[in-house]
């Protein structure tokens, strides 16, 4: 007779959670990241458009849409919940710690980076998805622009004059990449894919991917703000 | 000579290699349903006590574990390093359980029991076989099959390792296995427990008084019969390589209650160990034994260099081949650095006490790998890459791979003590206090004078005689836990079904509980002005000069007065703080302290009636011409089991050892 | 050369005193004068609590036992990190060689809530032996063993299963992870006897036993920050946490309830 309260209700099954839904959402990061790199085609946002508006209309990615929020709750509830534990683990901290001297800095703050993040998902939402998916604001095209239309491409022009903005834009990317940088990593040690052989790999890779991505991303509204893409 | 009428040994009948198979099929049995019914207390939770706890069991016994320690993984069997003895013959070397049976009371000194040490050496193998069945991971050759190795004192491989880790992963594994059965509630455990007396009950040994060392609170404890597994007294010295919590009160409390005391004089002083550093010392570091594999031992040929080395003018790594002298290889060439353990230490003394010790002290000698490190491992390596003419720096470069990996752990451990690098420097080492092969007196059962009161591993005197072997602690502490105590344990039990729990309630319970507490008390009142450890370090230093590896008639007499004065001192003017309902260590120090303290006046009294030199004992007046020990098989060939009449008043008993299938001879390893 | 130094500093050990489970502690600083640099750790807190006696005062408790770094009764903080400053090595191995003269040591003790403060400096650690006794054995009772070499082990199977196993329990792990996770401890005997034939037969359940008993003593999550296998004085790796991981989830998939 098992002892095992259930998979999920276990700390190795709230972190596989963890794991799998951060893998989930990186490989949204990437799909996310080739859609939009479709600006750098510099054509007045042509290509990016219909990029956008395939990505607005078919139904297997407006389905895996509804995933993707799925994921993120997810993510997000099973983070505060194993955060409640763990501080529980620990109910008198510390007088002297010395955290620095036995992990990265960002290993031990994934919680404070996931949250800058969420701040930043909320105004970025807010930005874009909530304008096309809830308002008649984004037209599809530049052809069929209704009158008080903008295409997404002239939308993100517009939101990335403000210096504030891409500012926020670009520090928000420097806590994604902290974040990916330990979070990709974590996620196969996590499912139980360690190996002397890979690991190495899957580490370097890992960091690369995170710097990569993010400054890519990073790179969209001070490419936008700095007139380097019309 | 006759053995004394209260000793009765319980040897089987018949031939040594029948005694312990027909003594099996014959012993008396306990059918399960009474098993049940019968509770064991087992006193601490090393090799002997864990084994012989998760064992009975396994088998039924209702059992209870208590251990100082605040978990039963610490107990210090785990500090064991080099290996486990087993006549398995897995290398083809002519061994067999006649050649360990031989090699043991060879290297005893032929002063254990034939019957004992015989039965030690069958059941060794099947003690590897259930340590391997537990998940024991002892070092493999490629094959997959088990590897040895060699250890002093024997000219075959049979010991069994784990790196230098193999007391810590055999006691895991016991532990693995008692844990089962605390997790099956089949044992009771419980640590941060010292047991403070036994209960006798009309004659027989019903229980124990014991202190939780959290809350303080004294308890008292029944058991049809009581196991102490609880270890050596080494730290009767002060200094040694035993833990620091080692203490020998659970025996001590026994021998006041009526178990003799066998052979206590019997110290193993081991060779190799990290050499003081200062006054500031708690406790002394072993360097396994089995470095002696592959580390010549020597000091300076001449005094003048001993001297330059020792205030470091003089580098010892410039120091000329012609030059050393490698005084072990020298006096025993057929065994060289693998004498055993007594020899060895006595060896090193005599040449630092003739002015060749190479540190400030004087007290250090050199154990050298440079030497096998290039030639032996260097060129082997060098032959395996394809290098013909390889360099001097290449042969160290490759020695040391090969160094490091098999003794990695030991050399880090050097160097974090020391501050010094052993791969570049020759390691400094000194004998220091190691294990006692004395303890309480049992018969074959493993039963002390006290009947129901047993003593297992290193509490009790049995297997090793003057002198142990390395390896064969683990070996014993194992067998008797795995394989002895189960069968034996019956034979007394199996009268015992008809016998009810005596509730705790009983006056001898509550007499036993009284005198300790007075005795706690006593120990807080007496509020004096000097520590625990001031009394502990002047029995350590009385102990050490005139009881140590080297002993005479004089210097004893004048020990045995010093530590009559250091007793009364200390119960006129220790200072105990805290209270007795209180996590309170120095308490706990302070009551084995006490302890030690009367032990150490037995210890000296026992090596001043032996007027021989054998094993571990070395007493100045009965020497070889050449320094060897001179052993008076004549008069002394007996276990001299002491019985306690008050303290500081013992009677002598002796058991008489017979040698019906060993010729007695004089040991030489030369 | 070791043993003839006389090289001494002078330190100031802030340290956590506590009377017992019940009451709050606090720190008391000690300044510790002509300290010899050839001292251990402890050997410090000797003198200190020699010192402290002398005085009329309650020496400081503390677990130790061994002294040589194998019994894992040892069990300090040590200016933010368990064992201090030394990788590799047990607080009775640290010796005074490894601070400077005029530093301040803060020592704390164990910090989870699965070690509660047994007073000062000692900690209750007896999570770690019911964790054991939940399912860190191979079901064999005494005398059922067959030859040992009918059990054929690949050397480096028998040796990795041998680093998990030098684990010495002493809960460093669980004192330097933020989160007081034991899952280091945990991880290091599921992998010796996944690693071993002789453990394989009951892994599945081994895992789902230990892990859920883990879990119920109040240990904290594991997220990878990696500080414990930094800490371990033997050094343990983490691949035990992800093979314990591979493990439970295997066993979670293949569970016949």
């Amino acid at each position: 007779m098992s002892n095992n309260a259930g998979f999920l209700k276990s700390s190795i099954g709230k972190k596989f959670i963890m794991g799998v839904t951060g893998l989930f959402l990186i490989t949204f990061l990437i799909v996310h990241c080739f859609v939009n790199s479709l600006i750098f085609f510099n054509d007045g946002g042509e290509t990016f458009n219909k990029g956008a508006e395939f990505m607005g209309t078919n139904w297997i990615i407006r389905a895996m849409e509804i995933v993707l929020f799925a994921g993120i709750i997810l993510h997000i509830v099973q983070a505060l919940v194993l955060t409640l534990d763990n501080r529980k683990a620990r109910p008198i901290p510390y007088e002297k710690f010395n955290g620095a001297a036995n992990s990265s800095w960002y290993s031990r703050s994934m919680g404070l980076l996931g949250t800058l993040i969420l701040m930043f998902l909320i105004i970025h939402l807010k930005h874009f998805w909530v304008l096309s998916r809830f308002t008649d604001h984004i037209a599809h095209n530049d052809y069929e622009k209704m009158p008080g239309q903008e295409t997404m491409y002239h939308e993100m022009l517009e939101v990335f004059e403000n210096p504030l903005v891409v500012l926020v834009y670009v520090l928000a990317m420097v806590s994604l990449a902290y974040h990916l940088m330990h979070g990709f990593q974590s996620a196969f040690q996590t499912l139980g894919l360690n190996h002397r052989k890979y690991t190495p790999h899957i580490k370097k890779f890992g960091i690369i991917f995170s710097i990569v991505i993010c400054i890519i991303f990073a790179s969209m509204p001070i490419a936008m703000h700095f007139g380097l893409v019309k | 000579m006759a053995s004394s009428k209260k000793l009765d040994a319980k040897i089987p009948d018949g031939q040594l290699e029948q005694k312990w198979s027909k003594y099996k099929s014959t012993v008396h049995l306990v059918n399960p349903a009474n098993k049940r019914s019968l509770e064991v207390l087992v006193i601490g939770s090393g090799l002997a006590g864990s084994s012989a706890a998760a064992s009975l069991a396994e088998m039924g016994y209702k059992v209870k574990v208590f251990c100082f320690q605040d978990s039963p993984r610490r107990a210090h069997s785990i500090a064991a390093q080099g290996g486990i003895n087993a006549a398995k013959n897995y290398q083809n070397d002519g061994d067999s359980v006649y050649r360990l049976f031989y090699d043991t009371i060879k290297g005893g000194d032929y002063r254990s029991r034939e019957g004992n040490v015989h039965r030690l050496a069958e059941v060794s193998s099947h003690i590897i076989d259930q340590c391997v069945a537990q998940g024991v991971p002892f070092a493999r050759e490629y094959g997959g099959l088990l590897s040895n190795r060699s250890f002093g004192g024997t000219q075959v491989q049979r010991t069994f390792y784990a790196a230098g880790q193999t007391g810590q992963q055999l006691l895991l594994g016991a532990y693995s296995a008692l844990q089962r059965q605390v997790g099956m509630g089949a044992v009771k455990l419980l640590a941060r427990h010292e047991m403070l007396d036994i209960v006798n009950i009309d004659g027989k040994c019903r229980g124990i008084i014991a202190r939780d060392l959290v809350s303080g609170k004294l308890e008292r404890h029944f058991g049809h019969a009581v196991l102490l597994c609880t270890g050596g007294y080494g730290n009767v010295f002060f200094l040694s390589t035993n833990a620091m919590g080692c203490n020998v009160t659970a025996a001590w409390k026994a021998h006041k209650k009526g178990a003799f005391f066998g052979n206590p004089c019997y110290t193993q002083i081991h060779p190799t160990c990290i050499p003081v550093s200062g006054e500031h010392q708690s406790k002394l570091t072993l360097m396994s034994e089995s470095l002696r594999n592959d580390g010549r031992i020597w000091v300076p040929k001449k005094k003048e260099d001993a001297q330059a080395i020792a205030s470091g003018k003089m580098n010892p790594n410039d120091l000329k081949e012609d030059d050393r002298d490698y005084y072990l290889e020298r006096r025993y060439p057929a065994f060289g650095n693998l004498v055993p353990r007594d020899v060895a230490s006595r060896a090193a003394k005599e040449r630092c006490d003739s002015g060749f010790g190479v540190n400030a002290t004087g007290q250090a000698v050199y154990l050298d790998f440079a030497f096998n490190m290039k030639y032996k491992y260097g060129k082997t390596e060098a032959t395996k890459k394809g290098i013909e003419n390889p360099t001097e720096e290449q042969l160290t470069e490759f020695g040391q791979a090969v160094i490091k990996e098999k003794y990695g752990n030991l050399f880090d451990m050097y160097e974090q003590i020391t501050g010094v690098n052993p791969y570049k420097n020759p390691m400094m080492i000194y004998p220091a206090v190691h294990y006692t092969m004395g303890g309480l007196w049992v018969d074959y059962h493993l039963m002390t004078t006290v009947p129901g009161l047993y003593a297992l591993g290193e509490a009790n005197f049995s297997d090793h005689g003057a002198n142990r072997l390395g390896a064969s602690a683990l070996m014993q502490g194992l067998a008797d836990g795995y394989f002895v105590i189960p069968y034996t344990i019956g034979e007394y039990l199996a009268d015992e079904i008809r016998t009810k729990s005596i509730p705790t309630e009983n006056e001898e319970f509550v007499k036993a509980e009284q005198e300790v507490e007075n005795r706690i008390n006593k120990l807080l009142n007496i509020k004096g002005t000097k520590s625990v450890d001031h009394f502990h370090k002047r029995l350590g230093k009385v102990m050490w000069d005139k009881c140590g590896m080297a002993r005479n008639a004089e210097g004893l007499k004048w020990a045995i007065e010093e530590i009559r004065k250091i007793r009364a001192e200390f119960w006129a003017d220790v200072r105990v703080p805290g209270s007795a309902n209180e996590f309170n260590p120095e308490l706990e120090k302070a009551g084995r302290v006490a302890d030690f303290i009367e032990l150490g006046e037995l210890m000296c009294k026992d090596a001043l009636h032996r007027n021989e030199s054998c094993g571990g004992h070395f007493r100045e007046e009965y020497q070889t011409e050449e320094g060897e020990a001179n052993r008076d098989d004549e008069k002394f060939a007996y276990v001299a089991a002491w019985e306690m009449k008050e303290v500081g008043e013992w009677e002598l008993n002796k058991e008489e050892l017979k040698f019906e299938n060993i010729k007695i001879a004089a040991r030489s390893y030369k | 050369m070791a043993g003839t130094s006389e090289k001494t500093i002078n330190v100031n050990v802030k340290v956590w005193r506590q009377k017992n489970k019940n009451e709050k502690g606090g720190f008391e600083t000690h300044d510790m004068k002509g300290v010899s640099v050839d001292m251990s750790f402890l050997e410090m807190f000797d003198v200190l609590n020699e010192r402290l006696i002398n005085e009329g005062k309650d020496p400081v408790a503390f677990d130790h036992d061994c002294r040589e770094g194998i019994c894992g009764m040892c069990s300090m903080y040590i200016n933010g990190r368990p064992h201090g400053p030394k990788q590799g090595v047990t607080t009775c191995q640290l010796h005074m060689r490894s601070f400077k003269d005029g530093d301040t040591i803060v020592v704390e003790p164990w910090r989870s809530a699965a070690f509660p403060v047994i007073k000062d400096l000692a900690v209750d650690r007896s999570a770690f032996d019911r964790v054991i006794a939940a399912g860190g054995f191979v079901s064999v009772n005494t005398g059922n063993a067959k030859d040992a070499n009918n059990i054929l082990i690949p050397k480096d199977d028998a040796d990795e299963a041998f680093n998990a196993a030098a684990c010495i329990g002493c809960g460093a792990c669980v004192a330097a992870c933020k989160n007081g996770s034991a899952m280091l401890f945990v991880s290091a005997k599921v992998s010796q006897l996944a690693l071993l034939p002789q453990g394989k037969v009951e892994a599945q359940q081994r895992v789902l036993d230990m892990v859920h008993h883990m879990d119920m003593e109040g240990f904290g999550n594991c997220t990878n920050t990696g500080a414990c296998e930094a800490e371990c004085p033997k050094e343990i790796s983490l691949e035990n946490i992800a093979r314990m991981n591979r493990e439970f989830l295997f066993a979670n998939a293949n569970e016949k309830k």
